[in-house]
């Protein structure tokens, strides 16, 4: 590497002054070599430990798994048994795979919807007048710093089936009591619950800084047109908030097709990975873990893994794309007219 | 909170097996200040050994001795199970749960045999019979030593009782737990009489019956025998029919509602294996004082809920002065200052016997000698159930959740069976 270096330190000169028949090679003391060297290489060597670590715990074990998917192999069996495709062929006909497929997508939708369009709210009456203003935001941020593992277990009491708060409430307003744990999409809408209580604050901070960078004016030249307050959010502020709802977009589909914590706190059999008494509410990365640590089927597991990962980039281009098209819909077909 | 036992526990073994390796290089530098060795012990919740092994460490100068306390026993047995595999990061003794055994006992390669280095002195009979077997391999390899077991008997609520017009007395209430069927028969009498429910749950009836079949979920042969055996079916059906006529309060055991059940007088019986004396005193609380009683009896005989082994594993560097620590441990004298310490009840013939445990008394249960009546209940079991690898992960993961699907509502008997079995083929396949 360091022969390389030298190499290219004495090149750049001679291709900078083309006219002298020799340029001036001993004019380069080895000092400035080296400082040449340090300016071009220095940077590379700053951000290698990024990569080097990202290499070691991200990329080997991304691709270990690719490789582990195509054995047969248990976790006390060391050696394993080659099968090809044989995992992703298993798994498209296993029901369970894709009724915890289901479930990952149910509440995906369910907390990711709702959460976007709570946390622009939210961001658009932060963004009015207020007084103490740090006050309210640090407020909404609060159930981002509070313990996750904390939460769902408050959560998975109050949505108890027998003595749960939300069910004494439901009963006191006349309603039915909801079984929480044995309904397919009431677990869901719990889940979704603790899912939107913790992540709405958080994303609405990153909206509220984007809609603090529109420039003022934009919104005086519209209102001098007449626009109302509706009018201006619409067609100025989101749009203009593009980019920041295509970044928050892409980082809830990636964490909300990987949850895994909140289903797994919210069963009933404390420990347990079933994800409900009939997998009502077991997501993808549960059934992964279960299948890895618990029926020890590390091949498969591997399998569901990488799944889960092309999965996600999928959706996660489908939402880029959408997001994009739904954000700038707004402003031109609206100014046109 | 998990997460943060185990990361510790990681760090901590890291940094054993950095100072480990570091002593190494510096006693074939050649010291010489005397042969040291370095001893780790992995346990998990409270084994009562804290004590124990310093009074070890004074006995055996020359022994040092790290112990390892995890919180949970679930993410012990995923590492002990992840570490046996990397063949790399297990402790010198290492502490197996009861239900957790079939699965290693189908590896007996990784363990060391008992047998061949242990004392010479500590032979099979120190033990119940059943306990021995239970940690045997197929091919004789005797993998653990045992440290405690968890006899069957059963807890009741007395003023339940009278107020349903049962007798309540603990010699008077023997014949309503002699048989499964007058269990269920004395379940529907309280139901009727006071429209609230016999016993938690399903789950928790159906383990205890299952667990008195000779076979567990699998035959001798490891194939599952859910379907071939149907004793386990006609268990199913009694309790899901039982289940069905208001006798189970549909709780999951250890969850947070099971405990509010407890407080709220929920169920008027429970399975009670010893340790659960103090889960049971903790959940119904000091309100509910004196309101619940034990009696040495069990339907369909008695059984065994829980306990623990330690091992040596193969990758141990000392393994005969792990085995030798390891008997110490659960030499009868040890076990009995263990029991004082946690309640573990002692699984050794002679500390069975011994005045200390016999005179032990439980005051949240009306000042009943426990001692004594467990002791009655260990030895009322004949012999260890054979269970295959993967038994209990049936259990957890197959049998209980589909009874809690049944009690849900939102599967029939049959159709909860379906589940179950279905499930089981997916772990034992």
């Amino acid at each position: 590497m360091t022969s390389s270096v030298d190499t290219d330190a004495g090149r750049t000169p001679s291709r900078a002054a083309p006219a002298p028949p020799r340029p001036p090679k001993p004019r380069l003391t080895w000092r400035q070599r080296l400082s040449v060297a340090d300016v071009k290489w220095s940077p590379y060597l700053y951000i290698a430990p990024f990569f080097v670590v990202f290499g070691v715990v991200g990329l080997f074990p991304v691709l270990y798994t690719a490789y582990l998917s195509l054995f047969d192999r248990e976790l006390l069996d060391i050696e394993g048994t080659w099968v090809g495709f044989d995992n992703y062929a298993t798994l498209l006909s296993d029901t369970q795979f894709w009724t915890t497929l289901v479930n990952t997508v149910s509440i995906f939708l369910l907390s990711t919807i709702p959460q976007i369009i709570v946390a622009v709210g939210l961001a658009a009456l932060l963004n009015t007048r207020l007084r103490t203003p740090t006050g309210w935001r640090v407020g909404v941020l609060l159930p981002y710093v509070a313990s996750l593992v904390a939460l769902g277990i408050i959560f998975a009491n109050l949505f108890g089936p027998n003595y749960g708060l939300v069910n004494g409430i439901l009963e006191l307003l006349g309603f039915d009591r909801i079984d929480w744990q044995a309904n397919r999409f009431a677990s869901h809408v719990a889940i979704a619950v603790m899912v939107n209580w913790r992540w709405t604050g958080y994303n609405a901070l990153i909206v509220l800084a984007a809609m603090k960078a529109i420039p003022r004016d934009v919104h005086e030249a519209a209102m001098i047109d007449g626009a109302g307050a509706s009018r201006r959010f619409f067609n100025i502020t989101l749009p203009l908030l593009r980019p920041t709802l295509i970044f928050v977009v892409i980082t809830s589909t990636i964490g909300g097709l990987q949850i895994f914590t909140e289903p797994k706190l919210f069963d009933a059999m404390p420990g347990s990975n079933n994800g409900g008494s009939s997998n009502q509410f077991q997501t993808i990365t549960l059934y992964m873990y279960q299948t890895a640590f618990e029926t020890q089927d590390l091949g498969y597991a591997s399998a569901i893994a990488w799944v889960l990962f092309v999965l996600i980039i999928v959706i996660a281009l489908i939402n880029f794309l959408l997001t994009r098209r739904l954000a700038s819909t707004g402003a031109p077909e609206d100014g046109a007219r | 909170m998990q997460t943060r036992v185990l990361a510790g526990a990681i760090s901590l073994t890291a940094m054993v097996g950095l100072t480990a390796c570091g002593d190494d290089g510096s006693s074939s530098g050649g010291s010489g200040d005397g042969d040291q060795i370095e001893l780790t012990i992995g346990t998990f919740t409270e084994f009562g050994y804290e004590d124990l092994l310093k009074e070890y460490e004074r006995l055996n100068p020359g022994v040092k001795i790290t112990h390892h306390k995890t919180g949970q026993g679930g993410p012990y047995h995923q590492q002990l199970l992840t570490k046996l595999a990397a063949n790399s990061g297990l402790e010198d003794v290492v502490a197996i749960e009861e239900g957790h055994i079939p699965d290693v006992l189908d590896k007996p390669h990784l363990f060391n045999n008992l047998g061949d280095i242990g004392p010479e002195d500590v032979t099979p009979d120190r033990w119940l019979p059943w306990k021995v077997e239970a940690a045997t391999a197929k091919d004789g390899t005797w993998i653990g030593y045992g440290t405690d077991i968890g006899p069957l008997a059963m807890c009741y609520r007395k003023d339940l009782f009278d107020a349903a017009g049962l007798p309540s007395d603990p010699e008077a209430v023997k014949p309503l737990f002699e048989t499964w069927e007058s269990y269920f028969e004395a379940g529907d009498t309280y139901a009727e009489k006071t429209g609230k429910a016999w016993y938690d749950s399903n789950s928790q009836i159906f383990n205890a019956m299952q667990n008195q079949l000779e076979t567990g979920y699998l035959d001798k042969d490891n194939k599952l025998a859910m379907e071939s055996n149907a004793d386990i079916r006609k268990n199913w059906d009694m309790v899901t029919a039982a289940g069905s006529r208001g006798q189970t309060a549909k709780l999951v055991a250890f969850s947070p509602e099971w405990n509010n059940g407890f407080k709220q007088g929920a169920f008027a019986t429970k399975t009670c294996p010893s340790w659960m004396l103090g889960v049971v005193e903790e959940q119904a609380g000091p309100d509910n004082a004196g309101k619940w009683a034990v009696t040495d009896a069990f339907p369909g005989g008695g059984g065994n809920w829980g306990g623990s082994f330690l091992a040596v594993p193969k990758q141990s560097e000392h393994p005969e002065e792990a085995a030798k620590l390891a008997a110490w441990l659960t030499a009868p004298e040890q076990q009995i200052k263990a029991f004082q310490k946690t309640g573990n009840f002692p699984s050794q013939v002679d500390a069975l016997s011994s005045p200390e445990l016999l005179g032990f008394t439980n005051e949240y249960f009306g000042g009943v000698k426990v001692g004594e009546l467990y002791a009655a209940q260990a030895n009322k079991v004949e012999k260890a159930q054979y269970k295959g690898p993967g038994d209990g992960k049936i259990q957890e993961n197959a049998t209980s959740p589909a009874l809690q699907a049944v009690e849900q509502g939102t599967k029939s008997a049959d159709e909860g069976w379906q589940q179950a079995v279905d499930a089981a083929k997916r772990i034992a396949g």
